[in-house]
């Protein structure tokens, strides 16, 4: 006797489509896709009708033409001619520029908020929380507004800086807080300058060879290294023994200053009074000591000059060939025969500069002069983006900490392990586990809030890009559509960076 | 064995002492400043920077404050009234402004003598949240919360009585039909006409059955125009519209990401990917800018409505990354039990999924909420007036030209108190769905 219950031979029938599980889903899946297929060619046919009645068309081609405005922050060369594709490019380069200084201070300010609102002391528990909860629960536009406010309503102007006038510089004479900007010295690189970095990246190798060479020590005879100290020299001994021996000889060096149109052995002074009034025309490599040394004797000397940007000795002998500059100042091991016709050198003569040396700011006639100048607007989006985001990493911190559970702490020091590698090797690695992955998307949405920056007038790509082009060029689509896909791959670099991040720390289950 | 002891050996106490006092400087105050503030040098450290700081920035503050100036038409006249009373150099706050402006700040330029509309809306939105909020308010109120959007919509813009009722209904229609069908012809095919058949109403029977009630009985209060509509009404009608409706479809594209059909999954992951990339200012921008182009030629609507559908989306598509967090955080064995109980997808997710994983997500979705309503205040960027707005627009009129401090504060502190009192409902929340044994 057989029981075996009859399959339906019954073939296929529409009603399955909706009532068997094994159909329905690729019913809905074939609804949805139809739906979203509808969708879209309705959202692409209406475009298509609006822009051809707007009588606009879809071209990038907007990108490579004569930009006409002036960015006033830049990282990279730009200036009203350039196309609008190379001021897009200056203003994702602002906004990288900020997401990176705000990402930074962000992480201190977070890491240190979040430790000390753990810390036993009452008063300084309570005033993270203030800080925190502030920052937290008040919009942050409000914040980057009063921060600006606070930058330029309540600093002194730059002439309250002359004598009497009540403001002061700080960190001894280098650093000026103005309403017009913060003014810090600028660095300038000189000769060995490329030495010194090298030395420099060659100690980080070091560095890592060292570490490599420790674990391997202590993985084979259990004996534990000095590997914080052995960073920390390599870091610095290294580098700071180029820079002195580097100093010592090609620092020291003079080098000649020549002039043309002057005698012999002429002083800057003679020359300023003598052939030089009718206007004095500096070639040099902006950035470079042998600039900044040259300035200072001109400026001790009292000398009016202007400043033609050259991009090295050769091309300054051949500005001064064309007469384009009259002074100019060149290596001694510059072979005489190369030297600009009528060229004769000054009494007076400079020093060829430290590989790298500081140009402090300094109150010229309206405003400081030298030294590089950090606006307002970038300072007021940097420091409240970053108070802002701190608040939040404060927290991600704070609850990364506390779930490691105090049973790890204590097994440790069970086992022996002494209270600072405890922290180092069982609980800081359990708690960044936690702490990383929202750190992140803390840093991601920091970069996405420095869209922000249209409220202070900080030009970042949304206000080049995003804002004066699209005004100027009437590709609204086009530019939404570019600005929308920068952000987009940023955060998607982020994001997939942290995912990898995840899978390298997640716990190894079997 | 003590008994003997004691009368034995003659030095032994027989009567227990009463207990001492701690010494004067291990009780009370004095201990525990001494364990929280002064317990090592670095501790004292940091108790007297921290005290250093509350002092200076109070004492930068507070004198300032409390000299406010509450009386005056305008920033000279404070001013003058300042230099009048106060010795020079001292400054003080200008809080007139507030008295002079709190209208605009709070309800931007809505009719004066309409003020009781967005007023009675707000406490009609009030009592409407209470029994969501609040587990022992009855549950029959909740059929005055599904009517009070379509109550809070009329008293806010106003116009005939006829059009919220006409958009209603189309829900009714809906769950008619949804009633109807489910039974006979099968969840499927219920769902996709419930889903279908309201959006046909409202595209093509919903205006001109408004029009004609309208001509058969003319209801209506005075209409209001977007524009007239600003200040922290305007954060508020923008937040508390975003939040309810970024709620339910938060919570779609999250079962969506979840979900095994691979199309669903991937327009929900594309979604949720596109909107969190980009930031909202860009998605405003979008909205005023480009939302024309997308529509059929000579359609124009409301850009508050744009703003709200761009609000809603984004942060829709960020709860949906906090709801899958709870729904992942869910042991595999719920969703087992649920598919051995014999239920159906939809039901296994609302009796068993859902309530649980939405518990384990309260504290980011309610984080979400807050981080959309400070986000509120973007909307000055293209053009609307929020509370920021209007700090401009007072800042440009003649009488309080210069004036900052003052409307930033007041705004800052309103904000605080919403983002706050928001923050303390998520902890009392989650203790109060606590089920664990700890």
């Amino acid at each position: 006797m057989t029981t075996t219950s009859d399959v339906p031979k019954a073939g296929f029938r529409p009603s399955q489509l909706i009532y068997d599980t094994r159909y329905r889903s690729l019913t809905i899946q074939v609804i949805a896709f139809i739906a979203l297929m509808l969708g879209l060619s309705w959202l692409v046919s209406n475009t298509i009708a609006n822009l051809s009645a707007l009588g606009k068309d879809f071209d990038f081609g907007f990108l490579g033409q004569r930009a006409g405005y002036d960015i006033n922050q830049r990282l990279i060369d730009y200036d009203s001619g350039s196309t609008h594709g190379r001021a897009a490019l200056v203003g994702i380069l602002n906004t990288l520029l900020v997401a990176v200084l705000g990402c930074t201070l962000a992480t201190i300010l977070g890491v240190l908020a979040g430790v000390l609102r753990l810390s036993k002391n009452w008063i300084v528990a309570k005033l993270m929380a203030v800080y925190v909860e502030g920052f937290r629960n008040i919009p942050l536009l409000l914040w980057i507004l009063l921060i600006f406010a606070l930058m330029t309503e309540s600093t002194p102007q730059p002439r309250d800086f002359r004598e009497g006038g009540g403001a002061s510089m700080i960190f001894g004479d280098s650093v000026a807080i103005t309403n017009r900007g913060v003014f810090i010295p600028a660095p300038h690189w000189g000769a060995g300058a490329g030495i010194l970095l090298a030395v420099f990246l060659l100690s980080l190798v070091a560095i890592w060879a060292w570490r490599r060479h420790a674990h391997k020590v202590q993985e084979q005879t259990g004996r534990i290294l000095p590997i914080g100290w052995g960073t920390l020299g390599l870091l610095i001994l290294p580098t700071a023994l180029a820079f002195l021996v580097l100093s010592a000889t090609m620092g020291r060096e003079r080098q000649p200053v020549y002039v043309t149109g002057a005698e012999a052995q002429m002083s800057l002074a003679d020359y300023a009074a003598g052939p030089g009034a009718q206007g004095m025309n500096v070639c040099a490599v902006p950035g470079s000591t042998e600039a900044l040394n040259l300035r200072r004797l001109m400026r001790s000397n009292e000398a009016r000059f202007n400043l033609v940007a050259v991009e090295d000795n050769a091309a300054a002998i051949a500005a001064a060939e064309a007469g384009r500059c009259n002074i100019m100042s060149l290596p001694g091991s510059v072979d005489p025969a190369t030297l600009p016709a009528g060229a004769l050198a000054l009494s007076d003569d400079i020093a060829r500069g430290l590989p790298v040396e500081f140009e402090r700011p300094v109150l010229g006639g309206f405003n400081f002069e030298g030294g590089l100048q950090l606006r307002n607007s970038l300072i007021a989006l940097w420091l409240a983006l970053s108070l802002y985001t701190g608040a939040f990493i404060a927290e991600n911190v704070r609850g990364g900490i506390l779930a490691v559970s105090k049973g790890q702490t204590e097994a440790a020091y069970a086992l022996g392990i002494k209270p600072s590698r405890t922290m180092r090797l069982v609980i800081l690695p359990q708690a960044l586990r936690v702490i990383i992955p929202p750190m992140i998307s803390q840093y991601l949405n920091l970069t996405k809030n420095s869209s922000l920056a249209i409220a202070v007038g900080y030009m970042d790509v949304r206000s080049t890009l995003g804002g004066i082009t699209i005004n100027q060029t009437g590709k609204e689509l086009e530019g939404m559509l570019l600005l929308g896909l920068f952000y987009l791959v940023t955060s998607l670099v982020i994001s997939s960076a942290m995912n990898l991040y995840n899978s390298r720390v997640k716990l190894k289950e079997r | 064995m003590s008994d003997t002891h004691a009368q034995t050996v003659s030095y032994v106490r027989e009567t227990m002492l009463p207990q001492a006092e701690p010494p004067v400087g291990n009780r009370d105050a004095l201990l525990w400043m001494r364990e929280n503030l002064f317990s090592g040098w670095l501790n004292i450290l940091l108790t007297l920077v921290s005290l250093y700081v509350i002092w200076w920035a109070l004492a930068h503050t507070m004198p300032w404050v409390f000299r406010g100036i509450w009386n005056a038409g305008s920033l000279s006249e404070c001013r003058e009234i300042r230099d009048a009373t106060l010795p020079e150099g001292i400054s003080a706050a200008c809080w007139a402004v507030l008295g002079d402006r709190w209208q605009q700040l709070m309800f931007g330029f809505y009719p004066r003598e309409l003020y009781w509309r967005p007023v009675l809306a707000l406490v009609i939105f009030l009592a409407a949240i209470a029994p969501v909020l609040f587990a022992h308010v009855p549950r029959r109120a909740l059929w005055f919360t599904a009517l009070s959007p379509f109550v809070m919509f009329w008293l806010l813009w106003g116009g005939s009585v006829w059009f919220p009722v006409s958009i209603a209904f189309g829900f009714v229609l809906g769950w008619a039909a949804w009633r109807a069908l489910s039974g006979p012809a099968g969840t499927l095919v219920a769902s996709i006409v419930a889903a279908l058949l309201p959006i046909v109403y409202w595209l093509y029977t919903a205006g001109p059955l408004a029009r004609e009630l309208e001509q058969v009985l003319a209801l209506g209060i005075e209409y209001v125009p977007s524009q007239d509509f600003g200040g922290f009404m305007l954060s508020f009608i923008i937040g508390i519209a975003g939040i309810i409706l970024s709620l339910p479809l938060g919570i779609l594209l999250a079962l969506g990401r979840q979900s095994d059909l691979f199309i669903i999954n991937k327009i929900s992951v594309g979604f949720i990917e596109i909107i969190r990339g980009v930031p909202l200012i860009v998605w405003l921008f979008t909205a005023s800018l480009l939302l024309n182009y997308f529509l059929p030629p000579g359609t124009n609507f409301d850009l508050m409505l744009r703003v709200i559908i761009m609000v809603t989306l984004f942060a829709a598509a960020y709860i949906a990354e906090v709801v899958r967090g709870g729904l992942a955080a869910l042991p595999k064995g719920q969703y087992e039990g649920a598919d051995s109980l014999g239920l159906s997808y939809w039901q296994s997710m609302r009796l068993i999924i859902l309530p649980q994983a939405l518990k384990i997500s309260i504290p980011g979705i309610v984080n979400t909420f807050i981080g959309l309503f400070k986000d509120t205040t973007l909307v000055v960027f293209i053009g609307l007036l929020d509370p920021i707005g209007l700090s401009n627009a007072i800042r440009a009129s003649t009488e309080w030209n210069g004036i900052y401090w003052e409307l930033f504060v007041f705004i800052g502190l309103l904000f605080f108190i919403c983002c706050f009192s928001m923050s303390r409902y998520s902890l009392y929340l989650e203790k109060k769905l606590q089920r664990g044994h700890n």
